[in-house]
């Protein structure tokens, strides 16, 4: 099966020689592929000793350069035009470096921007705002999510694996569209008002669409398979045994519950509020769809200072304090996946 | 667990309602004959007739497929690497900045992701000459770097419960590691990759905002024109590509659940077989757990 070039012995090509006793075989192989080729290349063919040569290396680096060229690197250009000035042109934004007449480099960083985000109130509302609704939504989603989770974790194989298809399964279908169906049931002559009309409860529609309202059920709607997901995975792995043990020794199920399965959970309950939170936190389609001209969202200010007013160094001045609000919350979603990561490596 | 089953199936009740209902009605509605979304004026498939005759709906559509393809194809691949990365190789020089670069796109707000990519085309159009103007190859590069994201998720959640020990057992035999990749690992992986590709083509046909700031004029995608018409209001053609949308989406994850669960099953076969073999054809039935 293998190609013409191999000699004998070269099958132990891709064993460590050394240190391997911390790492697994086949990681050190791979780490030792590279090393390898050095050693053995006169036997093979060159593509062969290529790839042994820098197989690792590839495999670390188209990855790796995708991501600092399209991700990394655009984060450092919104940093460097959120210093610069507005201009009419195209580039519609002032260079911050310039060589001016004497072969002198001139820099021009302008904060005016910050000072502009921190004197307006518009955007320090929309900040606050924008907090404000991601927090609620998250908490009525965990609520919502919490005994979803738990009753999925807690079903038989066949019928947990039906429910999650269905927990997935609205994840796969448009959000757009999702968000969209809500319009035509909470508008004025919506289904909910003319159900209700009909029903003589009421004699003029409530104002339902373009309220706080119609804001938080789109958001919850729409994020709730992302609090789900993580929930039931904390959930399913925990022990039945350790409820029951609590159960014998006298605890009432509520109290168990507080004290065994909340804690436990936790990890499950942290990575759904941050793919809750943080995502809702910079959301645009619902405010824009669902909350009306009425409900400020800082990622309604930042399309249309964008897309409006074509200001792209105010724009990218409030990516840079959204982010700022955001770190935090990222790097304790970061921590778990990785303590997560870790765990499931360990086991 | 006895305890409070009633209490449990009733919010998961409520979830799944609060979840599907709304699609109901917008499939319900699509075949309604009346212009006026609520009020039901018979069945008709009219709006699928008049979805099908809107030349700008279906340019958008080919716009939207051509970049869910490409950006799921090479998103596959790169995010398959970087699960390698992760899941096999250990340590390396810069994992904990390329850990904080594959997750972050998971929940880095949208209008965040797309304005910065916008601003690094424009950068590197006055810089090298390239892209040379937006469009679908923009939109392409921008929807491969947030979906490799989920396809590392996807592969590496599949590559830890996968019994490294046949791979070590095949580089013992002689196997070098990009052979024990390709004949054991890869196609261990398969299921992952199926459902990587999958979810990458969705999440790319169903992306609004980025494709809006690192769109061209002359590349609207499917999700552009539909909220540019759902602001004008609520009409019933939306509702019939919705349902097709829904359909879609449906057959997708069905296909990809019945891909998973047939090796699955193939996998527990082969595994009692072995153990049949083992035991010497005494017992019938599977010890499996």
């Amino acid at each position: 099966m293998s190609g013409a070039g191999e000699g004998p012995g070269h099958g132990l090509g891709g064993r460590p020689t050394t240190g391997a006793r911390t790492r697994s075989i086949a990681e050190a192989a791979w780490a030792a592929a590279g090393r390898d080729g050095e050693r053995n290349g006169h036997g093979r063919t060159r593509l062969q000793w290529l790839m042994a040569r820098f197989g690792r290396g590839t495999v670390i680096g188209i990855p790796y350069i995708w991501l600092l060229l399209f991700f990394l690197l655009p984060f450092l250009i919104v940093l460097k035009i959120s210093f610069a000035e507005f201009r009419i042109g195209l580039p519609p934004y002032t260079p911050l470096l310039e060589w001016i007449e004497g072969g002198y480099l001139q820099i021009k960083l302008a904060f005016g921007n910050f000072l502009f985000l921190l004197d307006d109130p518009l955007y320090v509302v929309a900040y606050l705002n924008s907090l404000k609704v991601a927090l609620v939504s998250t908490l009525i989603a965990l609520l919502i999510g919490y005994p979803m989770a738990y009753a999925i974790a807690r079903a038989s194989p066949t019928w947990r694996a039906v429910y999650l298809l269905l927990v997935i399964l609205p994840f796969w279908t448009s959000f757009l569209i999702r968000v969209y169906a809500w319009i035509g049931i909470l508008k004025n002559n919506g289904l909910i008002n003319n159900a209700l009309i009909s029903l003589g409860l009421i004699d003029s529609p409530l104002p339902l669409l373009n309220t706080e309202v119609s804001l938080y059920i789109g958001i919850v709607y729409s994020y709730l398979p992302f609090m789900v997901l993580p929930l039931y995975a904390t959930l399913e792995k925990m022990d039945i045994a350790l409820i029951e043990a609590a159960a014998d020794l006298g605890c009432r199920p509520f109290k168990a519950f507080l004290t065994v399965t909340l804690p436990l959970s936790m990890p499950g309950i942290v990575a759904g509020s941050m793919l809750v939170f943080i995502p809702a936190v910079g959301e645009f389609v619902i405010p824009d769809l669902l909350g009306g001209a009425g409900t400020l969202m800082i990622g309604k200010v930042l399309w249309s200072e964008f897309f409006n007013n074509r200001d792209w160094p105010v724009a990218s001045a409030v990516a840079i304090a959204m982010l700022i609000f955001l770190v935090i919350p990222i790097v304790v979603f970061q921590y778990y996946q990785h303590k997560h990561a870790e765990r499931a490596e360990e086991s | 667990m006895k305890r409070s089953p009633v209490f449990l199936y009733a919010m998961l009740a409520f979830g799944f309602a609060f979840l599907y209902v709304p699609i109901l009605l917008l499939i319900l509605y699509s075949f309604n004959e009346s212009r006026l979304v609520t009020v039901w004026g018979g069945f008709s498939l009219k709006w699928y007739a008049e979805l099908f005759r809107n030349e700008q709906m279906l340019n958008a559509a080919l716009v939207s497929l051509r970049v869910a393809v490409t950006s799921a194809t090479i998103a596959t691949v790169l995010g398959t690497l970087s699960a390698l990365m992760m899941g096999r190789f250990g340590r390396f020089r810069g994992r904990l900045l390329f850990t904080g670069m594959i997750t972050a796109p998971l929940v880095m707000p949208e209008v965040i992701t797309g304005l910065s990519l916008l601003l690094l085309f424009v950068s590197l159009e006055t810089v090298i000459g390239w892209p040379a103007g937006r469009g679908i190859d923009t939109i392409t590069i921008a929807h491969t770097t947030f979906c490799m994201a989920y396809v590392n998720v996807v592969v590496q959640s599949r590559l830890v419960g996968l019994d490294r020990s046949v791979e070590e057992a095949a580089m013992d035999l002689g196997a070098r590691p990009l052979k024990a990749f390709l004949v054991i690992t890869l196609p261990m992986l398969a299921p992952a990759l199926v459902s990587g590709w999958l979810l990458s083509f969705t999440l790319s046909l169903d992306d609004l905002v980025i494709a809006s700031f690192v769109a061209g004029p002359a590349s609207t995608t499917l999700p552009m024109v539909v909220f540019s018409s759902v602001r004008l209001g609520v009409t019933p053609e939306i509702n019939a590509l919705a349902t097709l949308l829904v359909l879609l989406a449906t057959a997708t994850i069905l296909i990809a659940a019945g891909f998973m669960w047939r090796q699955e099953r193939e996998r527990e076969r082969v595994a009692t077989k072995a153990l049949k073999t083992e035991r010497g054809g005494s017992h019938t039935s599977s010890s499996r757990p």
